[in-house]
């Protein structure tokens, strides 16, 4: 997971409150073996629709969204996430979040940042004035900013920590590397392994 | 729980302090090192995925077995799968397998099979251990007096890349059974009435053991049947404490501890019984005299009753929710209240699944349907849990026995279970079913399932109608009166 402390990049202004994990994921892409590549999959309904937001031409290579309230509502998919991070986006700004998704995006290196929804319509009209506009997330200050504004967002302290940290789960268990391998020091020779793979020592079953 | 060994501990608080890689602080949790990850093809693929994207080793290859079960056919299992997501599935598997240097059991192998077949089966599932596996069903393992749990797939991920997962410690609750089992009445009738008592709600949060002298007088393929289905109550894991008929089952396997590492290990697998004394947080008694062979007639595991009994009537459950949830299912199952399920026809009968797969299942089912016929009309299936289980069925005849009784025998695998490969059954079918779900559609969209024992599965393809051994008796003794 890469490490993130400020982020500047096209901000795109959705205007919709709602969107649940269906609409940011279909289920059909959830049959994929893999965990990137989801950025077809992305808004797959609304991408039909070549007025939609993401197809403007203003909006390409962005990396900040600007939601309405209760964004990822819905089924717990972590694929909603992946789905976001593969299109490119590093930051998801909301009002309101649902529950699931912001926990899987914090594991995730999604920066869910919590603004009160008078200044998201302030930062829709920024940057809808402007279209294509650089917006900055500055995650050691806690603050988004849009030309002459800035506003404050909110995110609890573990998350951020660990974004600015850049660690995952993985990577927060691995820092107890030391207490792992001491642990496997001593494990007892009965244990199973798998490999060297061995044969029976009698016949049958 | 603690390190204290002061206290008396359950079996699950020993095996949990033994495996503490570090105690959680302030609400977190523990860190719990992991002895043995079991991997199929469908929960592992993003968790491989994930592991490439971070640039990550599998810490230890080791202690780490993948075999191939959900999406395989059970026919033809030379020729190439069919469906397209079951074969990437497969493909992804062998890749990820090849690519991270993970040992893989795959569909033509002789220790193919369902995964928690094959773990017992090569001896890796043993007492004191940690297992875990992305499939529910994990909980199989308990019956080796180990913890074993399914996980998701960002867990196996993690599981993959550390060998640990943080995990908060579960309650416990003890499932006492005592008494001695009637002839017909089997392991899976002991578990089907205890998630009819205790719900498939209740051993949420709990790792359930099983105790008693009903359970001690089972044997392991018995016990794995009653772990298997934890799950179905809500439970995460199932354990029952080891002893000598698992020492018994273990040795001389293939990944079985020999000479000294045999002794070590069986002196330390003795000090894991629960103390005296050690206190679960919650007791379920059950009285294995009164146990009749059970089925169920709705649409969760724990909707079941005695097979003598009749469809009960939702007007007479107390609880709203209950009463809606039975309303439902008799709907979905086509049934009404008060008719004898012995009267229940079925289309098609499953041996088969993690539950009812091992060599005792099958030959329990042979020794029910050995020189008969089964009803018109009645499909049957046998599938065993794994590839090895088929080879020694066939050294022992059973093949022969199936299908002169007009059974399909079938290469291994979940087959019927589940409705992701081409083992399903038609909209509107009935199926009497070894299996553990019988949820809407699980053995295909819109089908039927009565889970039952192999001996109800066996006397059912007999008479067509749901029936267990004692009414294939009664018959016997109606005609030699006459
Ligand atoms: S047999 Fe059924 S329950 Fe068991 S692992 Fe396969 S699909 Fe799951």
């Amino acid at each position: 997971m890469e490490k993130i402390s400020t982020v500047t990049g096209v901000a795109v202004p959705l205007r919709r409150s709602n969107v649940d994990t269906d609409q940011i994921i279909p289920a059909v892409f959830l049959k994929r073996v893999t965990k990137t590549g989801f950025d077809d999959a992305l808004f797959h309904g609304w991408r039909q629709d070549p007025e939609f937001i993401l197809n403007q031409p203003a909006y390409q290579g962005a990396s900040v969204l600007v939601a309405g309230p209760d964004f990822g509502t819905g089924s717990s998919r972590e694929h909603a996430v992946w789905a976001l991070r593969d299109y490119g986006f590093q930051v998801v700004i909301s009002s309101r979040f649902g529950d699931i998704f912001r926990g899987n995006a914090g594991k995730q290196g999604l920066l869910a940042a919590l603004v009160a929804y008078e200044d998201i319509e302030r930062i829709w009209e920024v940057v809808e004035a402007e279209p294509g506009m650089p917006v900055t997330v500055d995650l050691v200050e806690r603050t988004v900013s849009a030309g002459e504004l800035t506003v404050p967002f909110e995110i609890d302290d573990y998350t951020r920590w660990r974004l600015l940290e850049g660690l995952d789960d993985i990577g927060l268990t691995l820092r107890e590397e030391e207490a792992i391998a001491e642990f496997e020091q001593h494990r007892a020779a009965w244990r199973p392994t798998t490999l060297p793979i061995r044969e029976p020592a009698e016949a049958g079953n | 729980m603690t390190a204290s060994s002061e206290r008396p501990r359950t079996l699950a608080e020993k095996v949990w302090d033994d495996h503490l890689v570090k105690q959680g602080e302030d609400g977190t949790p523990d860190l719990i090192y992991i002895d043995l990850h079991l991997v199929h093809e469908v929960t592992s693929p993003q968790a491989f995925d994930g592991l490439r994207m971070a640039g990550r080793p599998v810490r230890r290859p080791d202690l780490t077995i993948a075999t191939e079960d959900h999406n395989t056919p059970t026919l033809d299992i030379d020729k190439p799968i069919a469906d397209l997501t079951s074969r990437t599935q497969i493909e992804t598997l062998r890749r990820n397998a090849a690519e991270f240097g993970i040992r893989l059991h795959s569909l033509g192998d002789k220790e193919q099979g369902i995964v928690h077949v094959v773990g017992p089966q090569l001896g890796l599932t043993m007492p004191g251990i940690t297992v875990v596996c992305g499939d529910s069903h994990t909980s199989t393992h308990g019956a080796f007096g180990a913890m074993a749990f399914g996980i998701g797939t960002s867990e196996v991920e993690h599981v993959l890349a550390t060998q640990t997962l943080p995990l908060k410690p579960f309650k416990t609750m003890a499932i006492n059974v005592e008494g001695t089992l009637r002839p017909g009445v089997t392991a899976k009738d002991i578990i089907l009435a205890v998630i009819a008592k205790i719900g498939t709600g209740g051993g949420q949060g709990y790792v359930l053991e099983y105790r008693g002298s009903a359970i001690r007088a089972l044997s392991m393929d018995g016990r794995m049947t009653i772990c298997n289905m934890s799950i179905e109550a809500g439970a995460r894991a199932g354990m029952v404490a080891p002893d000598e008929t698992t020492f018994a089952y273990l040795k001389g396997r293939a990944h079985a501890p020999e000479g000294e590492d045999w002794d070590a290990a069986v002196e330390y697998w003795k000090t894991l019984p629960s103390d005296e004394g050690a206190e679960f947080d919650a007791e379920v008694f059950i009285d294995a005299d009164a146990l009749e062979p059970f089925v169920t007639w709705g649409t969760n595991p724990g909707q079941g009753v005695s097979l003598s009994d009749t469809v009960p009537d939702p007007a007479t459950i107390d609880d709203q929710h209950e009463r809606a949830a039975a309303e439902r299912a008799l709907e979905y199952m086509d049934l009404r209240p008060g008719v004898p399920l012995k009267e229940i026809k079925v289309d098609a009968v499953f041996m088969g699944s993690c539950t009812n797969s091992r060599i005792e299942d099958l030959r329990a089912f042979a020794s029910i349907v050995a020189g008969k016929r089964k009803a018109d009309g009645v499909r049957v299936m046998v599938v065993p849990g794994s590839a090895r289980v088929r080879l020694e069925a066939e050294a022992e005849g059973l093949d022969k026995v199936f299908e002169a009784f007009g059974a399909e025998w079938r290469f291994a695998g979940c087959s019927m279970c589940l409705g992701m490969n081409p083992d399903q059954l038609a909209p509107g079918e009935r199926c009497a079913s070894t299996s553990n779900r019988n949820f809407e559609g699980r053995q295909g969209k819109g089908g039927r399932t009565h889970l039952v024992s192999p001996l109800v599965a066996a006397a059912t393809a007999i008479r067509g109608t749901l029936s267990s051994p004692w009414d294939l008796e009664q018959a016997v003794t109606e005609a030699e009166a006459k």
